[in-house]
């Protein structure tokens, strides 16, 4: 017996015990296991070009797919407004697993309500489910707004929000000047980026453009500030706080929309606080007299840009900046929009980011990487890859698509580092399993599921993207921004110079390259 | 911080109703009636709880349970681990519960082994409008071309399949013959259905009756020798190793385990339980359908048991050798003596820590009743539980066996009511998930995760009673929780917490 009072042995160790050992192997009979040279010629056929060929083959199955659905992101934009309850309509399951989804990968509360449909609904509609369901929300937890989107249960039965919506307020279950937007997000459409953008365009939509049919469209009259909105990010915390003191710095009037920085940010103090900061529902009505609104992120707000610009800003959308290439373009375009010089702190700022590349540049320079994520992210990533001399080889995004993929190309095809490289849109990380072995790198730069690629190709995992299950707080320090630029490419160091050391720790075999100072 | 200790038990009792009286306040008239049949107060020698279950979700309320689908394909057939699970319509769902249940397992995964990659059709539009059977065969297609040591499949129903009207028990028997009698398990779980997880535990143990079980051949299975001693573990998940630290005791006692439903377990254990001498159930929730099926077609009985903490152990360990000979009563002796040492030397180390400190729980089919007995091993006391998906029977179980007098109790509780009733009875400890981790946490309650062990396990067991003890201690005790207050604003609140 292994175990003991004095040092406890967890899942971690336990099992490794002898005991155990010896029971695990006498359970096998009673499994009727494949032969293990069987096992082991099909784990090196997986391996193989032809395997992959077949693997890339597939029409219809996907394996470990790098996204998630439409209410994902519906929920993370909307938790971005003062006060605001998200309430997702029709099955109850789904909001379960959007708030395990964004705790696990923030640990923090993710608050959201389900109009919990069940087989009644599903014949009869869930007009009563809403009804109740706003009600009961309004009551009990005292939002300022209730942001409605739907699960795909609601969708292929086809309830109409809007008409849902003005019924529930004439039966009272809100007062009749109560805020609730709403967006369809069916599932089966479009990922998780989708769902945002849906989701703020319906909120946007709900403020300008007349609360659906209860108030007047707002008119516009254009003053100098900037909207920003982020897209559904994974470092949302620290990204948007960032993006506000670059504002801030250069003393730009702006609105950031869906600013669920705060919110997924709150102390440990002895109080839990369901709602916090995020953009206010005045500052979200009045955004429609902007100059101009930018989005981080164009993937994910194509709608809502599109929305915009019908309304009379000028739009400008960026890909996941990260860099120095990428944050200059989004300060001379913070400039040139507002009119406003780019203060001194921004060019030191940017200045330790070049002096810091330049001290590091020898070791990432000519690694090559694969990267997946989404699609905006892939592109960021693979951006500042370039201006490192690094060289992307494979840039997968499970929901990135045709237009994605020829943007990225073209982005490729600009650089020497980049001739190397091959994009793949609808791509699941089953595939890339595929072309790390036929094709390998030397790190792969992808979530938390990115470490059984890692496990099984060897391949060293860099985590930058979302979810992040296994590692704490990153989401907290910015990866946009001089500075978030500086953070990430010491996430890319440190893996590397992991490696090295690993390379050259054994003792008596390789004393030499196992070096302090690199 | 202990309210229990210094109060006595009609003083708590009025103290609880108060308290359910005051959290119906927030809601309109009629949920206000619909909540007050799930929120009790125990009363000692009544033979349930006195409150409603397994009944509808209020809309709006925050409810904390999850699905159908969540219930067969994250619980009863996930870990499943020899076979291909295809969560079948949009790709949340699967991607949600990717992984994220911790069925630990040992094979090959995605060569022999699947349980922690994510199977999906990822529908579309024009798979809603078509419907999906024709890409569901040619999904069966793939899954036998690229895995092909897979031992079997099952189809986890998404919500749209039921609304589409997809065919897929009609896919399954077309695809098994083609490929020569493969078991292909279609499964009806999609998350509209009931109420909760719980019909999803029921429609997945039918679809084992009637597609495994159904589809026995006379001969060839078992391929080992029966004995007089073969048990089967059945509702064991082996999160973090539950199964493992079980099924090591039962080896010890003299009993041959010859199936694990479903933790670490393999479709060969599943058809191989009717040979069972006796199914040991665990989760009684999740697995008693399976478990009084078998009793009426193979004539096996079954026995409830209870793993978590010494007392407990102790108990079942003789209740499960009642049902053989000598041997392995002596057996069940002998484990029970091996372990008094390690027991001894945890209770030493740690109930001292842990003595008179409160626990709330709130978790799913069996915890919220099963582990009381691990924390009353250790000196503390469980104040306030209830059940996400819980049925009159599991109500039925924690009166009769576990909870103490004047216990509040709270079915299908929500975010709103658990705040109210932990911001009123300060326990020192939250036992419950993911998502109400962080909401007590930041009230300065320390927490654990009881469906996920907090990524620590196995809880069952001698051995994991070691582990539940250390982690018990190391979130109560915590330095962290006496820094909550910023200095300068403690002496405030002190004064705030004396006018009160």
């Amino acid at each position: 017996m292994a175990q003991s009072a004095e040092h406890v042995l967890d899942h971690v160790e336990l099992f490794r015990d002898p005991e155990y050992q010896q029971m695990l192997a006498k359970k096998k009979i009673f499994e009727n296991p494949r032969d293990p040279a069987e096992v082991e010629r099909i784990k090196e056929w997986t391996k193989t070009a032809e395997y992959r060929e077949k693997n890339f083959a597939r029409e219809a199955l996907a394996v470990n797919p790098a996204k998630a659905c439409q209410p994902l992101g519906a929920v993370f934009a909307s938790v971005g407004f003062e006060r605001t309850l998200p309430f997702v309509h029709g099955s109850q399951g789904c909001v379960a697993y959007y708030r395990s989804h964004l705790s696990r990968h923030f640990k923090e509360p993710s608050s959201c309500v389900s109009s919990s449909m069940t087989e009644d609904a599903a014949v009869f509609g869930g007009l009563n489910n809403m009804t109740d369901g706003l009600a009961n929300s309004y009551n009990m937890y005292k939002p300022k707004m209730i942001a409605v989107s739907t699960t795909c249960m609601a969708e292929v039965i086809g309830d109409d929000l809007n008409a849902f919506i003005k019924t529930s307020k004439e039966k009272g279950s809100v007062p009749a000047d109560f805020d609730v937007p709403f967006a369809h997000t069916p599932a089966f459409v479009g990922s998780h980026i989708t769902g945002y953008d849906n989701a703020l365009k319906g909120i946007l939509e709900h403020f300008w453009d007349g609360k659906a049919g209860t108030a007047p469209k707002l008119e516009r009259k254009p003053n100098g500030a900037i909207n920003i909105i982020g897209g559904f990010d994974g470092y949302t915390v620290g990204n948007l706080r960032e993006i506000k003191r670059i504002l801030e710095l250069m003393a730009i009037d702006h609105t950031v929309l869906a600013d669920n920085s705060e919110v997924f940010d709150t102390p440990t103090d002895g109080e839990f606080r369901m709602y916090e900061g995020g953009t206010t529902l005045e500052d979200a009505a009045n955004a429609i007299h902007a100059k101009a609104t930018i989005s981080m992120q164009q993937w994910c707000t194509e709608k809502t840009l599109t929305f915009v610009a019908e309304h009379g800003q000028d739009i400008v959308s960026f890909n996941y900046p990260v860099g120095l290439s990428a944050t200059d373009d989004f300060i001379v375009a913070l400039s040139r929009i507002s009119g406003k010089e780019i203060p001194e702190q921004l060019a030191r700022e940017r200045g330790r980011l070049v002096d810091a590349i330049a001290d590091s540049s020898a070791h990432v320079h000519g690694k090559k990487f694969a990267i997946y994520g989404d699609p905006d992210l892939c592109y960021g990533l693979a951006a500042f890859l370039l201006e490192l001399g690094a060289e992307p080889i494979h840039v997968l995004s499970t929901n990135g698509n045709k237009a994605w993929q020829e943007k990225m190309q073209a982005l490729l095809a600009s650089s020497p580092f980049g001739q190397g490289c091959q994009v793949y849109p609808g791509r699941d990380l089953w595939h890339m399993r595929s072309l790390l072995f036929t094709e390998p790198v030397d790190f792969l730069i992808g979530n938390t599921y990115g470490k059984y690629l890692e496990r099984d190709t060897g391949t060293p995992l860099i985590r930058i993207g979302f979810p992040i299950f296994d590692r704490h707080h990153h989401h907290r320090s910015p990866v946009w921004g001089y500075q978030g630029g500086l953070n990430v490419l010491v996430k890319i160091l440190d893996k590397i110079f992991d490696e090295i050391d690993k390379k050259t720790n054994v003792l008596g075999k390789t004393d030499y390259s196992f070096d302090i100072i690199r | 911080m202990s309210l229990a200790t210094t109060q006595s038990i009609a003083e708590i009792r009025a103290r609880n109703k108060e308290l359910i009286e005051e959290v119906l306040k927030v809601y309109p008239e009629k949920t206000a009636k619909r909540r007050a049949k799930h929120l009790n107060v125990h009363q000692a020698g009544k033979s349930d709880c006195g409150v409603k279950s397994n009944i509808k979700s209020i809309p709006g309320v925050m409810t904390i349970r999850g699905c159908a689908y969540a219930g067969s394909k994250g619980v009863v057939w996930g870990p499943i681990k020899d076979m291909v699970h295809i969560s079948h319509g949009p790709v949340g769902c699967g991607q949600y519960s990717w992984g994220s249940r911790r069925n630990y397992y040992v094979g090959t995964t995605g060569i022999d082994s699947f349980v922690t990659l994510q199977f999906t059709s990822d529908f579309q539009e024009k798979d809603i409008v078509f419907g999906g059977d024709k890409k569901l065969d040619k999904i069966l297609d793939e899954i036998q071309e690229l895995f092909p040591l897979n031992n079997g499949i099952t189809i986890q129903s998404e919500c749209p399949i039921g609304l589409i009207g997809d065919d897929i028990e009609a896919v399954s028997r077309a695809k098994s013959k083609e490929y020569g009698g493969k078991t292909i398990v279609p499964v009806r779980c999609e998350g509209f259905r009931g109420v909760s997880q719980s019909l999803g535990h029921h429609i997945a143990n039918d679809a084992v009756r009637d597609w495994i079980f159904g589809h026995l051949e006379g001969d060839g299975k078992p391929k080992f020798e029966p004995t007089p001693y073969d048990v089967a573990i059945i509702g064991d998940y082996n999160i973090g190793g539950d199964a493992w630290s079980s099924r090591i005791l039962l080896e010890e006692m003299g009993l041959r385990v010859i199936a694990q439903w479903s933790g670490d377990g393999s479709l060969a254990e599943l058809e191989a339980t009717p040979k069972a001498k006796l199914n040991i159930l665990h989760c009684y929730r999740s697995m008693n359908y399976i478990s009084r099926h078998m009793e009426e077609k193979f004539g096996i009985p079954w026995c409830e048991y209870n793993f978590f903490g010494p007392s407990k152990i102790a108990e079942s360990l003789r209740r499960i050798a009642g049902y053989f000979d000598d041997k392995i009563k002596e057996g069940a002796e002998r484990v029970i003596e091996k372990y008094e040492p390690l027991v001894n030397a945890v209770i030493a180390k740690y109930r001292p820590r842990l003595e008179g400190k409160t626990v709330m729980l709130y978790v799913g089919g069996l915890r919220p009743r099963h582990v009381i007995g691990a924390y009353e091993d250790l000196g503390m006391e469980v104040i306030g539980t209830g059940y996400e998906f819980g049925h009159n029977d599991d109500y039925q179980r924690t009166a009769q066996h576990y909870v103490k007098d004047s216990t509040l109790i709270y079915d299908d509780v929500n975010g709103y009511e658990f705040e109210r009733f932990v911001e009123k009875l300060q326990p020192d400890l939250v036992g419950s998930g993911i998502k109400e981790k962080y909401v007590f946490q930041k009230m300065g309650v320390p927490f654990r995760q009881m469906h996920s062990w907090d990524y620590s396990g196995p809880y069952h067991g001698y051995d994991g009673f070691a582990i539940f003890a250390r982690d018990m201690d190391m979130a109560v005790n915590s330095p962290v929780w006496k820094k909550t207050k910023a200095p300068w604003k403690e002496a405030s609140s002190a004064k705030l917490q004396a006018a009160e």
